[in-house]
């Protein structure tokens, strides 16, 4: 297709309004050059919503992307609302990973509608460092809304998908309108020249980010 | 004689016989005068209480019932069940004999407290035949004659009489018996005067043409808030519970509640959360009137401006309002707070999630996983006591070769608490299997001792 320059002025222009609309909020950086570097906004973007499972049986129990979630959300400022139907999250472990239990408000819910509209409500308050929920199913409209409200408030969405079976796991392949993508799974842990349990250490694979370059 | 109590009711007294008889037929009776003027105040009260805890619809039923409409408040019970043990439960401790039916229509729950299985029983729409048609005619709150009259020409039960033809049954008795039936079989509404707390504040709306329309709805709801608030403002108190009513054309009354964590009398956030909750209400043919009442309001004072170079932390109270309405008993809302126990059940309390910040964390010497079975989950293991890990582990049908462990992490019982943990004991390890999926195990008991624990092997986290 031949360059047109008033379709690509025009383009700009859009761009420019769309952009006006809504501020960048910037990114929350790893401080990791391997993934700050792919990342568009040069870490995760605030204001957005991003996606995390674990790999293998981490897929079920969701135990990695938990702390994950949790190592992300200890990095933003106020309270972080947690949604979850699953009564099994375990607070010390994410005391560990820096986030204070003073800062977390848990919603315990009895199904995953109410989970995605507490999400919501939380992503578009304003007043929250961070939203996570936990969900199996997150369709393609859902995921728009929980955009849309993060962008509005500048807060941090974590998703965090966990299904009933590993096989359904595949349902991670499906489309959904977040930022970014990732699967957390164990590796085995950092060899100790001793017997016992050394650093845990994790293959963190970034499937899919909006916009990267 | 009115009333009787159980001993009453074993000596084979029945109310409606004279107390001279009574008295002859057992020895010193005791009397007490009857007081219906009394029994109907605290009936009312009663009624009252049951409002300000239950439902917004709550109308006594002389003389000795409450009528309450659950329909639009069981779910922040976490169901009718629950709403049932609660209040049967809190009336018990009051000192009240209860029994409790609900019911699709106020006229077969009105039976079944009285007729149908005590203490309580709870019947759907497609219950409702079935459980009504054994009871006995009485229960139908017809004239004592009739009931007479009716059980002569062999009508014994509500089954036998809801098959008779309709016509006669008018022709011979009236129009009351098939009102009865009707109401009882949930065929006619029945109007409900809801009793209305003496102090509380309300403000109310008339509208000449019945309205129906969600967004009318929600406009004259907004309205009726802020003259709410302005009613709030010049008491300085807030609202911690608003009731709206919608009162129909066809005389029923519609009814939704909502709550909120601190005394609130923003007109915006009140607004918010009622329109939230509209879409429950069917309008029907109209509604001509509304009226909003705080039914529980407390004292709320102006606030100081600190310096304009503090930070003040977020306000999410309306958040936390909202997801409670929103959520109901069904789930909860709170935050997790470090408790003095070693053990991870006990480890965390809930706290409500506007409390003060605690300040407090778990210690984090030693690791802990990320998700907490609950509870734990046996497994299969080979290991070696007292105190080595397993080498081989069987979780939920999968075999897992243990190739990294620490431990153990001994966990005491907490002997203030019961006898039984006196002595036990759990050794908690944390393994690594081929895989490098990390668990945290343990064995109730210290591998020597049977009476620490039975030395069975348990998986009570996964670590992230």
């Amino acid at each position: 297709m031949p360059a047109n320059p008033a379709l690509d002025q025009l383009r700009q222009r859009i761009r420019r309004i769309e952009a006006g609309a809504r501020p960048s909020r910037g990114g929350l950086a790893f401080g990791l050059d391997v993934l700050d570097r792919r990342l568009p906004a040069g870490g995760l973007q605030l204001g957005a919503l991003h996606e995390v499972a674990g790999g293998g049986n981490g897929a079920v129990h969701g135990a990695a992307a938990a702390l994950f979630a949790a190592g992300i959300m200890a990095r933003t400022q106020g309270p972080v609302l947690w949604c979850v139907t699953r009564r099994d999250l375990f607070a010390p472990a994410l005391a560990q990973a820096g986030l204070h239990p003073d800062r977390i408000i848990f919603a315990e819910v009895g199904d995953e509608k109410t989970v995605l509209a507490c999400f919501e409500e939380g992503l578009r308050h304003g007043g929250l460092g961070g939203v996570v929920g936990e969900v199996a199913k997150l369709s393609i409209t859902a995921s728009r809304r929980l955009q849309l409200a993060a962008e509005g408030s500048g807060a941090l969405g974590i998703a965090i998908r966990r299904w009933r079976r590993a096989t359904e796991a595949a349902d991670f392949g499906q489309p959904t309108a977040s930022a970014t993508r990732w699967r957390i799974s164990a590796l085995p842990s950092a060899p100790l020249p001793v017997p016992g349990v050394g650093r845990a250490r994790w293959l963190v694979e970034l499937i899919r980010a909006r916009a990267a370059a | 004689m009115l009333a009787r109590d159980d001993a009453a009711a074993r000596l084979g007294l029945a109310p409606g016989l004279p107390v001279s008889k009574a008295q002859a037929m057992v020895k010193g009776l005791i009397v007490i005068e009857g007081d219906p003027a009394a029994d109907a105040q605290a009936l009312d009260r009663l009624a009252i209480w049951a409002q300000r805890r239950y439902a917004p619809l709550v109308a006594p039923d002389p003389p000795d019932g409450l009528m309450i409409e659950v329909a639009g408040s069981a779910h922040l019970f976490g169901g009718e069940e629950a709403l049932m043990c609660d209040l049967a439960e809190r009336l018990a401790a009051a000192g009240f004999a209860a029994r409790i039916a609900i019911a699709p229509s106020y006229g077969a729950a009105h039976a079944l407290a009285r007729f149908g299985p005590p203490p309580a029983v709870a019947i759907g729409p497609k219950g409702l035949a079935p459980a009504l048609s054994p009871l006995p005619v009485a229960s139908l709150r017809l004239p004592v004659d009739m009931v007479a009259a009716l059980s002569r020409l062999g009508f014994d039960t509500v089954g036998e009489l809801a098959a008779a033809p309709r016509g006669s049954l008018a022709h011979r008795f009236g129009d009351l018996v098939l009102t009865r039936l009707d109401q009882a079989f949930a065929r006619v509404a029945e109007p409900f005067e809801p009793v209305e707390a003496p102090e509380r504040l309300a403000v109310r709306r008339n509208f000449a043409e019945p309205i129906g329309a969600p967004e009318t709805l929600a406009r004259y709801t907004g309205k009726l808030v802020e003259a709410l608030c302005a009613e709030l403002d010049a008491r300085s108190l807030g609202a911690r519970r608003l009731d709206l009513f919608f009162h129909r054309v066809d005389n029923r009354i519609e009814a939704v509640r909502i709550g909120t964590a601190k005394p609130v009398r923003e007109v915006k956030r009140l607004t918010r959360l009622l329109v939230e909750r509209i879409e429950r209400v069917d309008p029907g043919f109209g509604i001509e009137k509304m009226v909003l009442a705080a039914s529980v309001a407390e004292p709320l004072g102006y606030r100081a401006l600190t310096s304009l170079l503090d930070v003040q932390a977020p306000d999410v109270s309306d958040l936390i309002d909202t997801l409670a309405n929103r959520i109901g008993r069904a789930g909860q809302v709170y935050r997790p707070a470090a408790t003095v126990s070693e053990l991870p059940e006990r480890a965390v309390a809930r706290i409500a999630p506007l409390a003060p910040a605690t300040a407090k964390s778990w210690p984090t010497e030693w690791p802990r996983p990320s998700r907490l079975l609950d509870p734990p989950e046996r497994i299969e293991t080979m290991a070696l006591l007292p105190d080595h890990p397993p080498a081989f582990f069987t979780w939920r049908g999968v075999r897992r070769r243990v190739a990294r462990a620490d431990g153990p992490e001994r966990l005491f019982g907490e002997w203030w608490r019961s006898d039984a943990e006196m002595e036990a004991v759990r050794d908690y390890f944390c393994v690594e299997d081929d895989g490098g999926e990390r668990f945290w195990l343990y064995r109730a008991g210290d591998g020597e001792d049977p009476a620490s624990g039975a030395q069975d092997w348990f998986i009570h986290g996964i670590f992230g």
